[in-house]
């Protein structure tokens, strides 16, 4: 399986997905932002940071940039897509994932391990993973706020598109377990189809022990399984 | 106020921007006329304290700088030590404590950026931040101020560039109500024979100006850095830049770009004082000149006059020297990455600054005569009067309920939970953070090597404002010290030493004692200073602030995989002192916030037992054996315990503690200090082993007690002195921070 990562001018966690890419044995190389076609990928990251400085609204310059145009395609013809941090930012204001992003409830930048909840195992990015499993992943943001109306929120919901919950070390998503507000303890969504993945934790600080949790392996490799089965 | 051409008459314009009338005479005599404005300017920002180190040189000289693993010593942008395996590390720490006390968000974001292209200009990648922050009382709501906005403004900045925030220290003390200090430390990892330096090293070559336009902010800088602050310093505002983190994030991936094609002779950041300290250090480190054609600097604003262009603090601006031929290919690099870049001149062998604009030669000078003829001061020290008397602690102190101390000392702005603040910063981004803020020294692993980088900042705090000497030197010490509980070894250090006005006899006597320490200390552990800044200046209304010396130190970890944590592992495991059991309660935080006193004569280093103490606890470290290590430093042997507690792991937060009936008093015991002193933490299996390599070390030990799974309970000579529940400790520890910023 071929994994690319975006880099857009102010992506910070580019190297961070190659290296924890590299580090699982994938295949993995670059793509720039004005980049038009996608080479063959089979696997699009687009990495935390701040695209473009985020100085218009977190997203909103990267999802106008010329390689999103190739990321939509790649997406319409059922190809991977996880938007990581200012990844899923980008991926909501590019309109490839319902909702958007306020500042966080306490206005401030939050870095922390969090747990999350696998709400299903649907989508392409949690296929090997347990529904219910509690994951120990880092955030780090300032605009991690996810909203949607309420009806798009049924929606999700009806659909299993809300893949990833913030939640207490027992699984509950208790309001103190959220770190930012987000309606629903919303962590993760995917889109309908289930190819297309964004969320604010950082699946890619959490693959090394040395560095305090392996639980964002489970992600990569829900991909990687994924695809292997629609090869075979 | 400082304007155009127009706006000040020539004659008084030397001395609005703060030089001398000795200093006047000495410029006209070296330049042979009566310089203009622009070349006025020049020699002011050039020759102003914060550039120059005029009343500070002579001091500076005395500190030890060789060593062997110094590849840079002082005087680059950066000083470097060599990691092994062809790697270096670049590392640097410096003030920005005017801006910051005008303009907290701005003030502290644009230090960082600073401070960023020091370590850049190495050719060093950027891979770690870490900041000193000094501040009034939190009970005063500006103070809250400055410090939320210096928080918010290293937030914005360090986590968009991509820079991991991973440590530093937060101090609070009266006299830094008016004059706050952000002190900010960079490290850059740069592979050896890619080291940059920051010179024009041969005549013909082309100078390119990369990055941001030139605009009229930031002007004369420099010299509003070298002067006291007063009312009027909140009209200084324009003195005081605004940062622009994104454009320094591409000015980072464009010119480690640019160094990895080979093709850049020399690299430079535009700091303080602009083109004209970039250009005059180049050149003068180099032995060449320069002429500059000031009409293709791109600027933000027309009709801008030669003096505001060589003056302009604009930020996020490199200057990259090559050979003409490879301008068009470097150039591109910088265009790829949406950045502008254009040759504004080239270097020269007539060792003279030639400016030129509109076809005009605008200014002209001696590249020596403004860097080398800089008059130096010595202003003649003499301590406090009252020096005798602080250094004294009343005999009939009263001892309050230990409990309710640790629980004070606990709850106490200088000691509580910093995570409030280190949460808002960035510090796993690049993936390599192995001991995150919160801890004694923060740790990065370096990438194709299995060894990492420690790194750690440490002041004087209350020991500086009683002895300055012994305050540096115990800074030195603990730094060293916080290296060790990971298991570095020192490489080096840079300082930051900041003061209030040089010429005032007491600050010189603070000045003079603080290097001196700091000298002694480094000698006497092995350890090279290689580089730092001096900031004086800082007082307001004729009160300087806390002499704050400062130190940033690197060290190299060898088994990385083995670092002990802070916090408590495993119930019963054993505790084990590492050096004397007593502390001494002079200058303790102990005496501060439970007495209200800061007095008392602080501690000096036996520097054999800090070498021996030190090292065995890196061979504890290398040989796997400490399931926790901590230092102990403010709140003494109690705090250390506490502080097991609340850092410890699940099933693990508890101690129970037994100590001998000290010769002095018991509160001096829990929460006295004193350097050379670890508290670690190794199960029972390996607590021969421990014992003995503790014993070949020579280093002095006793088993103090074991982890248990819950609540803190401390015996003196058997008897029950202190006792809490984890929980207690936690609610005085954790919350007060953001309590207090919410207030």
């Amino acid at each position: 399986m071929r994994w690319g990562v975006v880099v857009f001018p102010g992506s910070n966690c580019d190297q961070d997905a190659v290296g924890a890419l590299s580090c699982l044995g994938e295949e993995v190389v670059t793509l720039w932002h004005e980049d038009e076609d996608l080479a063959g990928m089979d696997c699009v990251v687009l990495p935390g940071g701040f695209s473009y400085g985020d100085y218009l609204r977190a997203g909103a310059m990267a999802a106008r940039s010329p390689v999103m145009g190739a990321v939509r395609r790649h997406a319409a013809a059922g190809g991977l897509v996880l938007g990581i941090c200012n990844g899923f930012q980008i991926l909501c204001e590019a309109g490839l994932l319902p909702g958007a992003f306020l500042p966080n409830e306490n206005l401030r930048f939050v870095c922390r391990t969090v747990q999350v909840r696998v709400e299903t195992n649907r989508p392409a990015f949690t296929r090997d993973l347990e529904p219910g499993t509690v994951l120990s992943i880092p955030i780090a943001h300032a605009e991690g706020n996810y909203r949607v109306d309420p009806q798009t929120l049924e929606r999700l919901e009806r659909a299993q598109q809300v893949v990833l919950r913030y939640c207490d070390a027992t699984g509950e998503p208790t309001g103190e377990a959220n770190p930012n507000g987000s309606v629903a303890n919303i962590a993760g969504v995917a889109n309908p189809e289930g190819n297309v993945l964004g969320m604010m934790p950082h699946p890619e600080r959490a693959v090394e022990q040395v560095l305090g949790s392996t639980d964002g392996r489970g992600i990569f490799r829900s991909a990687a399984v994924c695809w292997a089965a629609r090869g075979a | 106020m400082l304007g155009g051409e127009g706006g000040v008459t020539q004659m008084e314009a030397w001395r609005e921007m703060g030089l001398s009338e000795a200093e006047h005479r000495r410029m006209v005599d070296l330049l042979g006329r009566e310089p203009n404005l622009t070349e006025t300017g020049m020699f002011a920002v050039l020759w102003s304290e914060h550039c120059a180190y005029k009343h500070s040189r002579h001091m500076l000289k005395t500190l030890p700088r060789r060593g062997r693993r110094v590849l840079v010593g002082p005087g680059e942008n950066a000083g470097v030590v060599g990691l092994g395996r062809g790697l270096a590390l670049a590392f640097r720490i410096e003030s920005h404590n005017h801006p910051s006390a005008i303009e907290p968000h701005q003030g502290a974001a644009t230090g960082i950026g600073g401070i960023v292209r020091d370590i850049l200009a190495m050719g060093a990648r950027p891979v770690a931040l870490l900041d000193s922050l000094h501040f009034g009382p939190p009970g005063e709501a500006r103070n809250r101020h400055l410090l939320s906005g210096v928080v918010g403004g290293i937030a914005a900045y360090g986590n968009c560039i991509g820079v991991p925030t991973v440590g530093g220290e937060i101090d609070f003390g009266p006299r830094y109500t008016d004059n706050p200090l952000v002190n900010v430390l960079c490290a850059g990892v740069v592979a050896k024979d890619r080291l940059m330096h920051a010179r024009a090293a041969r005549p013909g070559s082309a100078l390119l100006l990369v990055g941001s336009y030139t605009g009229r902010d930031g002007i004369h800088g420099a010299t509003f850095a070298s002067a006291q602050l007063d009312e009027a310093s909140q009209e200084r505002r324009p003195a005081v830049q605004v940062g622009d983190p994104f454009l320094e994030k591409l000015l980072i991936e464009a010119c480690l770009e640019m160094v990895a094609t080979g093709k850049v002779e020399g690299l430079q950041d535009l700091g303080a004082a602009g083109l004209t300290s970039s250009l005059a250090e180049t050149a003068s480190r180099g032995g060449t000149g320069v002429r500059l054609d000031l009409d293709r600097v791109p600027l933000r604003e027309e009709g801008m006059t030669s003096y505001e262009i060589m003056l302009s603090e604009s930020q996020e601006r490199m200057l990259a020297i090559c050979r003409p031929e490879d301008a068009q290919e470097l150039i591109g690099i910088c265009r790829r990455w949406g950045l502008n870049a254009d040759v504004i001149g080239e270097t020269t062998d007539d060792r003279v600054l030639t400016v030129r604009q509109g076809g005009e030669i605008v200014a002209q000078v001696p590249v020596r005569a403004l860097t080398e003829e800089v008059p130096g001061y010595y202003v003649a020290p003499r301590p406090p009067a009252d020096l005798d008397e602080r250094r004294r602690v009343p005999e009939d102190l009263p001892q309050p309920d230990a409990t309710q101390s640790l629980l004070d000392l606990l709850s106490s702005p200088q000691l509580c939970c910093r995570r409030f603040v280190y949460e808002q910063y960035d510090y796993q981004v690049r993936t390599d953070t192995l001991m995150t803020p919160g801890g004694d020294a923060a740790v990065l692993r370096l990438r194709g090597t299995r060894k990492a980088v420690a790194l750690a900042t440490d002041s004087g705090g209350l020991a500086s404002r009683v002895d300055p000497y012994r305050g540096a030197a115990l800074a030195v010490a603990e730094a060293a010290r916080n290296l060790a509980v990971v298991g570095a070894e020192p490489l080096g250090i840079t300082n930051c030493l900041n003061f209030g006005d040089p010429d005032r006899p007491e600050v010189a006597w603070q000045f003079a004692e603080s290097v001196d320490g700091m000298a002694e200390a480094c000698r006497a552990l092995g350890i090279p200073v290689t580089g730092g800044n001096v900031s004086f200046y800082n007082e307001t209304e004729g009160v300087p602030v806390h002499p704050t010396v400062v130190v940033g130190m690197a060290g190299l970890v060898r088994e990385p995989d083995r670092i002990p944590a802070v916090g408590f592992r495993r119930e019963g495991d054993f505790l084990v002192l590492l050096g004397s059991p007593e502390g001494e309660l002079g200058a303790s935080v102990y005496l501060e916030v439970v007495h209200g006193l800061v007095a008392g004569q602080p501690p000096a280093v036996d520097y054999a037992r800090e070498r021996m103490v030190q090292g065995g606890c890196v061979a504890l470290v290398r040989r796997g054996l400490l399931a926790s290590a901590h230092d102990l430093s403010a709140g003494g042997l109690a705090l250390a315990v506490a502080e097991g507690v609340l850092h410890a792991g699940a099933g693990a937060q508890g101690a129970v503690v037994n100590l001998p009936v000290p010769i002095g008093r018991v509160d001096g015991l829990l929460f006295g200090e004193a350097p050379s002193r670890i508290l670690v933490s190794c199960s029972e299996r390996h607590l021969v082993r421990v014992k003995n390599v503790l014993e070949r070390w020579g280093v002095p030990q006793q088993v103090i007690g074991r982890v248990s799974a819950k609540d803190l309970t401390v015996r003196v000579g058997g008897k029950p002195v202190l006792s809490a529940t984890t929980e207690q400790l936690r609610q005085a520890w954790e919350p007060t921070l953001e309590r207090m910023m919410s207030g």
